[in-house]
């Protein structure tokens, strides 16, 4: 896979924005978690998120499906701005794809209701229809002869495949990565990072906080840094690690990089 | 035949085997201050269980006239055989008798049907309602030619039966709406819920059923009345629902918050969300609490004696108030333990069962 194939160019025109975030704020309390975040992401873009914890990425991203709540600003997902209508919050959450660091797969149902849960009850999909989509995702992550098991039976990095695998079943337009791998044995990893890989591939919308630079690096279109609930630099993956601008970002770097 | 080596060379736990006098020595008789009390305990089960096995077996009388009981030095079980009709039906017409059997048979039926858990869909309600209504026209009659009982004269163990069934199977969804509801974050509904939890917890059922009795008829317009079965019936449901929803609470509280964001995220509503995700698994959790508050509620209902409801407990002592059948309360009231046992053995039972099929 060179990186011509994997970067598919991208139109940054007004028609194609998927995401817009125009000046957003957060406080949990007296702490200032998202300090005036502008953001637009446009169609098939790749974006990932890193910085030290604590320094809002998490938040963001769970503002764009609106598990957290914003105090100030605005986020219009494709076409849809986010406010308190709950129709519009479901209607987003149908569109966007969420995979949490902890999997969050649902303990007391197996891996094919897992994957069918959402298409049946909120898409309206049959069972027999949702079934089969569910198995070609499966496949897709390269476990499909699981699908009749629980979760707890299977190793962490089968789980955040699956977990994947439910997110795509409802064929979102955008998929968020919350930290996707930080919490699987280190054995695990790449199994999923090619998953994601092979997403990418497909031309998915995607915003991932990861501090998984090697992906960064290929996948990416763009990649941020962020501190204090601020958005310190974005750059190109090549800028970004080649010529960091700010002495924040230089320091992070150094130090998740040895 | 060639025997795998490495199956013979791991090493497996030694196997330890002990006799009976072993066993004893090291468990009953292994220290000064355990010899002592193991002497004394079968000194007093000596003491106890000759007599009992006696007095309740050997020189027992099963059919018999009181008279004869009092001549005999045994129990005096006879009491149970001659009187069995009033106990299990109370002052329910003699010759109508069949119709309060066939709807506990019903529904006893129906428990055993809801047993199993490929039953559990949208067609149990239904079957459920369409008991609940033959039941009610056997009871009470009316109409298909059969005459009339007023409730009145309903008792026994129909009336035990059925204020427990139905308490429990409506405090049930009762309490798991006022769990939901005390966790909202709607601040009327959370309200309302806070408080009419820990009102009702705050005050004992035999209040309740004053209330039910006594003062909840003064609110009503004049000519109005209300079942007196009824209103107890409500007390009960009402008082159960609060604990249950106490313990529910419990279980919604032990489910992590990535189960409710996850579920989020897939866009379900809130409805579906409790439905699918978080109640199946949180009231899985507190199988056990639940359980334990649906035996003490029916244990509970025997309370409905004080405003003059005839259930089981109250016509076995009327039984005992009659001249002939005096004196004879040991017999009457292990009779009456017995059944209550039963009762509550099946239901822990159950929940023993359903717990471990629900682990998988």
């Amino acid at each position: 896979m060179s990186d011509e194939t994997l970067k598919k160019s991208i139109t940054r025109s007004e028609g194609n924005k998927m995401i817009e975030i125009i000046g957003m704020h957060k406080w949990f309390g007296d702490l200032h978690v998202l300090d005036d975040i502008h953001l637009t992401v446009y169609k098939g873009e790749r974006i990932v998120i890193c910085g030290p914890s604590g320094s809002g990425k998490s938040t963001l991203i769970r503002c764009i499906n609106r598990l957290e709540e914003l105090q100030k600003g605005k986020i219009v997902v494709d076409g849809t701005e986010l406010t308190d209508n709950l129709k519009n919050v479901e209607k987003i959450r149908e569109e966007v794809g969420m995979v949490f660091q902890h999997f969050n797969l649902f303990p007391h149902l197996t891996i094919i209701q897992n994957l069918t849960l959402g298409p049946i009850w909120v898409r309206k999909v049959p069972k027999r229809d949702a079934e089969e989509m569910a198995m070609v995702y499966l496949k897709k992550v390269h476990i499909e002869d699981q699908a009749r098991k629980y979760p707890g039976q299977l190793s962490g990095g089968q789980q955040q495949r699956v977990a994947i695998a439910r997110s795509l079943c409802m064929k979102p337009k955008i998929m968020l990565f919350d930290e996707p791998t930080s919490a699987l044995d280190p054995e695990m990893v790449k199994e999923v990072l090619d998953v994601m890989v092979n997403l990418a591939e497909e031309g998915m919308t995607m915003i991932v906080v990861s501090h998984e630079m090697g992906f960064a690096k290929s996948v990416a279109h763009r990649v941020m840094f962020m501190d204090f609930g601020r958005i310190v630099e974005e750059n190109t993956p090549q800028e970004f690690f080649n010529s960091p601008q700010h002495e924040r970002t230089k320091l992070f770097l150094s130090q998740i990089l040895n | 035949m060639a025997k795998s080596l490495t199956t013979n060379n791991r090493s497996t736990a030694p196997i330890v085997r002990i006799g009976v006098w072993q066993w004893l020595k090291s468990n009953l008789f292994n220290s000064a201050f355990n010899s002592l009390v193991t002497i004394l305990v079968c000194l007093f089960l000596y003491k106890i269980i000759p007599p009992f096995v006696e007095w309740a077996f050997i020189d027992s009388l099963w059919f018999s006239t009181a008279d004869q009981c009092r001549a005999g030095h045994g129990a005096c079980w006879s009491i149970i055989p001659a009187n069995i009709r009033f106990i299990i039906f109370g002052f329910y017409p003699y010759e109508l008798h069949w119709r309060p059997t066939v709807a506990m048979v019903i529904l006893i039926g129906l428990l055993f049907y809801s047993k199993n858990r490929n039953h559990w869909n949208r067609s149990l309600g239904a079957v459920w309602i369409a008991g609940l209504f033959i039941m009610g026209v056997l009871m009470r009659g009316g109409f298909f030619g059969l005459t009339a009982v007023e409730s009145d004269q309903w008792g026994g163990l129909p009336l035990t039966l059925m204020l427990s069934v139905f308490g429990m199977v409506a405090a049930y969804p009762l309490g798991i709406l006022l769990a939901l509801g005390r966790r909202s974050k709607m601040p009327a509904i959370k309200t309302i819920c806070i408080l009419y939890i820990e009102l009702i917890r705050g005050v004992p059922l035999i209040s309740l059923l004053f209330m039910s009795a006594v003062l909840f008829p003064l609110f009503l317009p004049t000519g109005l009345t209300v079942n007196k079965i009824i209103r107890a019936q409500a007390a009960i449901i009402l008082f159960t629902a609060a604990y249950i929803a106490e313990v529910v609470r419990g279980g919604l509280q032990a489910i992590p918050r990535g189960q409710y964001e996850a579920a989020e995220s897939l866009g379900l509503t809130y409805v579906q969300k409790m439905r699918l995700v978080v109640l199946p698994q949180a009231l899985k959790i507190v199988i056990p609490p639940t359980v334990g508050i649906l035996i003490s509620a029916f244990k509970d209902t025997s309370l409905v004696v004080i405003i003059a409801l005839y259930d089981i407990l109250k016509t076995t002592r009327s039984v005992l108030g009659n001249p002939s059948w005096m004196g004879f309360s040991p017999e009457a009231y292990i009779f009456l333990a017995l059944i209550y046992f039963v009762c509550c053995y099946a239901m822990s039972n159950y929940s023993r069962r359903l717990e471990g099929e629900l682990h998988s």
